[in-house]
């Protein structure tokens, strides 16, 4: 056979063969979304809240005057403590139904399991809004729980207290955040080999004491993370404050930011609450990400990872809970 | 006789399809013996180790500890410690709190635990180690750790679920003196779990072969090797020549030196056998690849003529692969310091009468 002419790579074959120019071609579309998309639009956010507004009128002169605002009038820190009070009580609240629920659907449940589980997500599927409302109906004068309570006649009255309360708020933000507090539990969980469970026992610990001493702290960066996302998310909310807060309530921090931004115009002061809050938001993931790494075992003992002589993984010499 | 420490009785495990994991086992433990459930993946040795360790409740038969009934009682009351197929430590705990922990749950005195663990960390070589997390240890380590977590409860019975298996082949040797010393040092029974006959034959007092969910042969490790009850024995027990005959005379000898004549591919040959046989039954010719050599013209009886296939040398010996005239395979080790046979040539061989063994499927 007849050799051919050489054959010379393409600028396509270079791209190909080049790690640097693949990984560089390959982040480019996602790095560019996120700055186009997130970076920008908060760096607006923050430059922003350091603009003056004169006579109702956006200047760009710089100032401190918007945080001096926030921090010197009572009504912002308490509407953002109130938030996190709200927030906080619905991150326990999910956390009392989510734990047990994944710990069932990881230990005791066998057949059905992913059905379970997809019956807890499936929900998330559903429009948020629809899911708000959905607690307008069932907790309205004319609802269906005020219909279910007076037709067994243990009241007469429809009750006016059940929609428009932050007990209203906090219900409908744990029906809707509770399956991101599951999330993250169940995973750890369903992580645990059995032989855990079974050497705790066999090392004379009660069921409780298996509990408390090998699953509990195994789950726990499951924990966190889980009651991260409840926290971070029901403090940001202002769509179930809106649909079913009361007077008294409905002011959650976001709401204020909207009203900020819209119905009042200030710009600057709704930005310099949106950055404080921001600042919040990062300080309490940072604070969670360091807890789960600290808690991060790097997998279970003898686990195919860890057969390797010495078992040096890239975890090595953080402190664990017993240290 | 003594009471033995650990009795089953026709325990019985079945899963939900009805198929029987464990078949009506039956087993006395003797206090300080060193038994191993040996068995192919499937034969119900793990499941068996599992009633006992409390972690599957038997569908039928019972388990007795000096004499106590003991298939009632969760794991956590049973006074015996298991060592896991993949070690379970726990991984949040240091090394010393592992070892530690079932000391901690029975509330053990502090200064006693310390103690005890100390000791127990010792005994395995790795008292510098305590502060460590189990993922800085190296398998063999873990698998040590995982030793000295059960023994430091000075358990009864320690049960052994394949532990070495995950181990290299030099550190597995190591392990298994190691293991059997500690057995003999602690007069503590193990009852131990593998697939591994060499394993089993290296370390027990003795060895019940599993089949099927039921114990198909139990005793010493010689007796098994040598005396094989089944062709399934002969074939998991090291390295054996299986050929299929049909008996000729099945009665010849008392029951003390009972043999039986065979016709293997043309040729009768004569074996040992554990019971009378009936003439014209199938049965095979167990004999293992040491108790076959050259003939010499002194062999009046058992001569056999095969052609040599291949020559394996494999450092103690020199295996020599050959075929009868039927073409069945027969692995021979051929004599130290006789001249090897040229690959294709045909020679005579000689099967010992005592060795070779008469047994059924």
């Amino acid at each position: 056979m007849r050799a051919g002419p050489p054959v010379r790579p393409s600028a396509l074959d270079r791209l190909r063969a080049s790690r640097r120019l693949r990984t560089l071609a390959g982040a480019a579309l996602p790095v560019g979304w996120v700055t186009l998309l997130l970076l920008l639009p908060y760096l607006f956010l923050f430059a922003h809240s350091f603009f003056r507004l004169r006579n109702g009128q956006l200047t760009h002169e710089l100032t401190l005057e918007n945080y001096g605002r926030l921090f010197g009038t009572a009504l912002y820190p308490q509407t953002i403590l109130f938030s996190a009070g709200i927030a906080l009580r619905v991150t326990l609240a999910s956390l009392l139904l989510a734990y047990p629920l994944a710990y069932l659907l990881a230990f005791k449940v066998k057949r059905h399991r992913n059905l379970l589980y997809m019956a807890v997500i499936i929900p998330l599927w559903v429009s948020y809004l629809v899911r708000a409302y959905a607690w307008k109906i069932i907790l309205g004068q004319e609802g269906i729980l005020n219909g279910f309570l007076m037709s067994i006649g243990l009241i007469h009255e429809p009750l006016t207290v059940l929609l428009y309360s932050k007990w209203a708020v906090m219900l409908a933000l744990i029906h809707i955040y509770t399956p991101f507090t599951l999330m993250p539990i169940y995973a750890v969980l369903e992580a645990i080999p059995v032989s855990f469970k079974e050497a705790s026992q066999d090392l004379y610990a009660s069921r409780w004491a298996t509990f408390r001493n090998v699953v509990l702290p195994l789950s726990l960066p499951g924990v966190i993370a889980g009651c991260t996302f409840a926290f971070v998310l029901s403090m940001g909310d202002f769509i179930a404050p809106t649909l079913l807060g009361g007077n008294d309530s409905a002011l959650m921090v976001s709401n204020l930011v909207v009203s900020l931004f819209g119905v009042a115009f200030n710009w600057p002061l709704g930005a310099a609450v949106s950055v404080v809050m921001l600042a919040m938001t990062l300080v309490l993931l940072t604070l969670a990400r360091g807890i789960e790494d600290r808690m991060n075992y790097g997998g279970p003992a003898g686990g195919p990872a860890d057969r390797r002589a010495g078992g040096q993984g890239p975890t090595v010499g953080r402190g664990s809970l017993h240290a | 006789m003594t009471q033995p420490i650990l009795q089953l009785q026709h325990l019985t495990k079945r899963f939900g399809s009805g198929v029987a994991a464990v078949d009506d086992v039956s087993l006395d433990l003797a206090a300080g013996e060193f038994l191993t459930l040996l068995g192919a993946s499937g034969s119900g040795k793990t499941t068996t180790l599992r009633m006992i360790a409390g972690f599957e409740h038997p569908t039928d038969g019972e388990i007795l500890m000096d004499g106590q009934p003991l298939t009632l009682l969760p794991p956590f009351k049973r006074q015996l410690n298991t060592v896991f197929q993949q070690y379970a430590l726990f991984p949040h705990m240091s090394v010393r709190d592992n070892v530690g922990y079932g000391l901690r749950m029975r509330k053990v005195a502090r200064t006693e635990i310390t103690e005890r663990v100390g000791q127990a960390l010792d005994m395995v070589q790795l008292g510098q180690l305590g502060d460590r997390a189990p993922r800085q240890l190296s398998g063999g380590q873990q698998q040590r750790v995982a030793l000295a977590r059960a023994l430091v409860n000075r358990p009864r019975v320690l049960l052994l679920d394949e532990p070495l298996g995950a181990l290299d082949l030099k550190l597995r040797k190591e392990m298994q003196l190691e293991l059997k010393h500690l057995n003999r040092q602690l007069g503590i029974t193990f009852l131990y779990v593998t697939h591994d006959q060499e394993e089993a034959l290296t370390m027990s007092d003795r060895i019940a072969l599993m089949r099927n969910g039921r114990i198909e042969q139990l005793s010493g490790p010689r007796e098994m090797y040598e005396q094989p009850v089944s062709r399934y024995v002969a074939d998991f027990i090291g390295e054996t020549n299986l050929l299929r005959g049909t008996v000729v005379d099945g009665r010849t000898g008392g029951p003390a030196d009972r043999r039986t004549a065979l016709e293997v591919a043309g040729t009768v040959l004569e074996c040992a056998a554990s019971r009378e046989w009936r003439n014209g039954d199938p049965a095979w010719l167990a004999i293992r690849p040491e108790h076959i050599r050259p003939a010499t013209p002194a062999d009046g009886t058992n001569r056999l003529d095969v052609v040599i296939r291949d020559l394996v040398f494999t450092g103690v010996v020199t295996r020599v692969h050959a075929a009868l005239s039927d073409g069945n395979p027969l692995v021979l080790h051929w004599p130290i310091g006789q001249p090897p046979p040229e690959p294709g040539a045909t020679i005579t061989v000689w099967l010992s009468p005592e060795r070779g063994r008469c047994l059924s499927d």
